[in-house]
Order: C-alpha cells, then structure tokens, then sequence
C-alpha cells in the first residue's frame, strides 16, 4: 500500500468507527449470542444454562408457537400485497396530474405519521362493534351481522389489515415518486401502438414501478413480521380471543419479559430471522427475473 | 399520464373515485376529533352525530390530567428524541462520510454489512442487547434508549451517503491539495451542502423516537420516566388504567401525541417527501 492508500485506510476507518461498535455491540454480539441462548436455559437473573435442543424441541410441540406463525404469515400474506395494490393505484390516480394533488397526497400521507400506540387506540375505537366508524358504514349492508371486530377472533386480524391499510401513505409517496421519474416518450409509444388505458398499466406503469415495488415489498416483509405495537394496544396487552392476535413478535415478547424464559425466546427470534431471510431472498430472486430498471 | 388526455367521463370517474377514497381515509380523523369533543355519553349516542353539540374543548385538560404526568411524560419524549437524533445525525454522518467521500480498502464491502444490520429483526437482538443494558446497570433509566444513537443506524447511514456520493468529487480534491485534513473537509465542506438530506436523517429519527413503544415499555420501570406512547398505553390498560372506554380522552389524548408530528410534517412537507423518495429510489 502506498503512503496515501494507508492514510486514507485509516481516515476512512476513523469516520466509520462509531459504526463499527454500533455493529459489533448491536448487531453482531447480539446475533451471536441470540444463537448461543437459543440452545440454553436463560432468565437474566441467573446465568445460561446448556440445554441443547430442548428449547426448539419445545416449539415443535407448542401451540401457541404455531399460532404465532399462521397468524403472523396470515398478517402478512394478507397486508402486504393488498397494501401495494392499494397504494399503486391511488399513486396511478393521483399521478394524472389531477388539480389538488398536493392536497389529496397530504390526505393520504398523514395517517402514516401516527405514532403506532396512538394507532391502537384509535382503531380500538374504530372497530367498535356497536359504535366504531367501521361498522357504523357497513351497518346498512349488514345490519346486524357486522362483525365482531374486536372480540370475534375470526375478524381481529382483518380488523388489523384495515388498520394497516389506513397507513399506506408511506408507500403511495414513493410509488408517485417513481411514476412521475417514467419517461413520457413509453406512453406516446404505447399510445402510437393503438395502447387503451389498462394496456398502458400492464406494459408501462407497472414495469416502471417495478424497482420501487421490489423495495417496498422487502421493507413490508421484515416490517410486517415484527408486528406487535398496533395489536398488542388494540388488545389491550394481550394475544386477542384465542390467541388469534397472538404475533411472532408478540410471542417472543411475551417469553421474554413476561415468562422470563431468554432462552426460548431466542429460538423464536432465530426462526423468525430464518423465516424473514428465506422469503426475503425469494423476493429477490423474483425481482431478478421481474424488475425491469431503467 | 396527465388527465387532459382522459375523455370526460374518464376525469368524472378519476375524480369520483379520487373524492370517495379520500374521504375514506379522512374520515377516522374527522371521527377522532369529533369523539374528543363530544361528551361521554354523547360518543355512544345513536344515531350517530359527526358534529358535537357542544365543542367539549375541556376534554383535553381533563385528559392530560386523567392520564397522570402528562407534561412530565412528554418532556420524556422530547428529551430522548432530541439527544437520539443529534447522537444519530452525527454518528450516522461521520460513517457515511468514510462510506462515501474517502477511497478506502475494503470500504464496499464494509458497506454491505452495513446494509446486512437493516434485515436484522429487532427481536432478534432484543434479548442479548437487554441483557448487556442489564449488565452495566443502565435497565430502568434513558440510557438504553438512546445510547445506541451514538454508534449510528444503518438507513441513515445508507440515505446520507447515497446523498453524499452525489458531492462533487473535485470539492474534496481540491480542499485535499490546499492541505485540509478530512475531519475539515466533513465539517466545512460536505455537512454545509448537505443540509436537506440531515434535515431528513434528523427527521425521521425525530418521528421514529417519538412512536417507539417496544424501546420504553422494556428498559423503562419507574413511571416517572414512561414516554408518551408508554403512558397512552397503560392509560388503556384495563389494569388501573384511568381511560378505559373514555373514548372522549383517548382520541383528545391520541390526538394530542399525533399532532407534533403533523405540525411538523406541515412545515416540513418538502423534507418528509424528499426524504421518502431518496429511501424508495433505486441505489
């Protein structure tokens, strides 16, 4: 190494040292040590104990383990592509260059900006089975047949879905962002093609949006599957009738610092960062084939 | 697509559709405040009244007070996210400048565990990370909360230098010839330029601390140190807490926690949807 490549190896390791102890007391200790507890008997008022597999051999056979899981994957199958749809096309609609735009974008956005328990309370509210907005719009479809949102654990996650969707803002932003990044001559070309509107979509818009889509369905993935604030309030500190709001995240929470038991929760935390991983690199390998960047 | 090209029936449709979908997600709003306004027993009244009777602006003291420390809570909540986004700011700053502004051996490679940390759930490390704050004695104060601030957090070190890199390099050449050392270049240089992007690093960590509830709920023990967020929630509780089916002071409250963030977002506008696009665009 020259003179000047040293100095500029140790400058640049300077700059990047706070990162450096973030990474290796907030990441990678951490990560490793998740592993290492995974396979003990851990309350933190007394030390580790080695127990092997016990603590996964445990989760094979618990219930509420596998109900964390089906109710977290339902969450997310359910979420996450009706949030992207949702959100492209109120993207799509607002990027006709509509008057108002600012104002109908802002309307969109807010919902994004309340804080997660406040979101709790004010669907807690609005999914009250007698007086919640909710109801009160489908009563005259329903009658008295609207559902139980809260209490009825058939309806508790799709209660949550609804709640989710309200805050898609998020991704509309970004979603308009792109569109209006694509390039007016694809259009015009479509058009000169004899295009008619959903033709458009299909061959222009959605390629277009196709890298940002890509992004955001990663970001929902690992955000969707550490869902424990909103339901958690909603529920007022517990799991939902029949442990149907009963969350991965929740779970390990739950074996945590309420059961004290350290050791079982790192295994469901392991399984849960395993299970992120797998589906995230899935997408990836979609996006490979799918994406089409400018 | 702009809407000149649509046929009328097409703009009657873009803008029905628009208006119905916009009301829709107005309307928890508008029923938030309404609730907060309205007597207890007039938020279960049938049939339903969008306008209060009587504008109860008295609810939100009597919320504030129900709720307990209040002021004391929200002075929490400033506190931590002030040191929080300074502490972040900073850190993250100084690490994407030698992400981005130093060649370096190594240096994208290092980049790539930085952007490994993002798909680390927090449950993950939740558990070690609580025993290590056990450990130093730090569980039941601040410190837990906003420490890690200080070592920098990958998306704002990733949205900085996807900024930074788009810095002219010559800038810091020549400042290199006339014999200024890096930390120089940083400071008087790069961070003056850079002012829109740390507006956005400082705001979304400002939103970010603000809702954080899994952070307090599990480091903070004493009331007299809850957030916000903490304090709406065992508010809530049915176990002691005071809000229970008071729906008029749970939307003045939840109203009242939302709207520094909505103020600040009106005046920010530019630097929350700035700051959104730079974390979606490709990079």
């Amino acid at each position: 190494m020259t003179q000047q490549e040293r100095q500029n190896l140790r400058n640049g390791l300077l700059f990047i040292s706070p990162w450096v102890v973030g990474f290796l007391a907030f990441a990678l200790y951490p990560l490793l040590a998740s592993v290492y507890y995974s396979f003990t008997d851990y309350s933190v008022l007394s030390p580790p104990v080695w127990i092997g597999t016990e603590n996964y051999e445990e989760l094979a056979d618990d219930p509420l383990f596998w109900k964390s899981m089906t109710n977290t994957l339902f969450f997310a199958a359910l979420s996450i592509p009706l949030s992207t749809v949702c959100a492209c096309a109120l993207a799509i609609m607002l990027n006709f260059r509509i008057r108002f735009q600012s104002i109908f974008r802002t309307i969109f956005f807010l919902p994004a900006l309340v804080p997660m328990v406040c979101l709790g309370v004010i669907w807690m509210w609005m999914l009250n089975k007698q007086m919640g907005l909710v109801n009160l719009g489908l009563s005259p479809v329903l009658g008295d047949s609207v559902p139980n949102w809260l209490e009825d654990p058939a309806f508790t996650k799709l209660g949550l879905v609804i709640a989710t969707l309200w805050c898609l803002g998020h991704s509309m932003v970004i979603y308009l962002a792109g569109l209006q990044e694509a390039p007016v001559q694809l259009y015009e070309a479509a058009e000169i093609d004899g295009a008619g509107f959903w033709r458009k979509i299909s061959t222009v818009t959605l390629p277009c949006l196709s890298p940002y889509i890509f992004f955001n369905t990663i970001m929902a993935i690992i955000g969707s599957f550490q869902t424990f604030a909103v339901p958690w309030v909603m529920m007022k500190g517990e799991a939902g009738p029949e442990q149907s709001m009963l969350f991965v995240a929740t779970y390990i929470y739950i074996n945590a610092f309420d059961n004290w038991q350290m050791g079982k929760a790192c295994a469901v935390a392991l399984i849960l960062f395993i299970m992120i991983a797998i589906l995230t690199l899935s997408v990836v390998k979609l996006g490979e084939r799918k994406v089409h960047y400018q | 697509m702009t809407s000149h090209r649509l046929s009328l029936l097409g703009k009657v449709t873009l803008y029905t559709l628009l208006l119905l979908c916009a009301f829709v997600f107005v309307a928890p709003f508008i029923w938030m405040i309404s609730t907060s306004l309205k007597t207890l027993p007039e938020t279960t009244a049938m049939p339903i009244q969008w306008i209060p009777s009587s504008l109860e602006w008295r609810n939100y003291p009597d919320a504030i007070e129900a709720m307990g420390d209040f002021w004391l809570y929200a002075w929490n909540s400033l506190y931590i996210c002030v040191i929080t986004v300074i502490g972040t700011v900073l850190s993250s700053a100084l690490a994407a400048y030698g992400f981005s502004r130093i060649e370096w051996r190594g240096r994208d490679k290092v980049f790539l565990l930085v952007l490994a940390t993002m798909m680390i759930p927090f449950p993950v490390i939740m558990v070690p990370v609580y025993g290590l704050f056990k450990d130093l004695g730090w569980v039941g104060s601040f410190k837990p909360l906003w420490v890690p601030a200080l070592f920098a957090n990958a998306f704002s070190v990733f949205l900085l230098r996807q900024f930074f890199k788009t810095i002219p390099n010559e800038l810091s050449d020549a400042a290199r010839i006339d014999g200024c050392n890096e930390l120089r270049i940083f400071w008087h240089i790069v961070l003056p330029l850079s002012k829109a992007s740390l507006a956005t690093v400082a705001l979304f960590t400002f939103m970010w601390t603000w809702n954080d509830y899994l952070g307090p709920m599990v480091y903070l023990i004493n009331e007299e140190q809850f957030t916000l967020s903490l304090a709406l929630q065992s508010f809530v509780d049915p176990s002691g807490g005071k809000g229970l089916n008071m729906w008029h002071h749970l939307m003045a409250a939840s109203t009242l926690i939302t709207l520094p963030l909505v103020i600040l977002y009106f005046f920010c506008q530019k630097v929350f949807v700035q700051g959104i696009n730079a974390t979606g665009t490709k990079g």
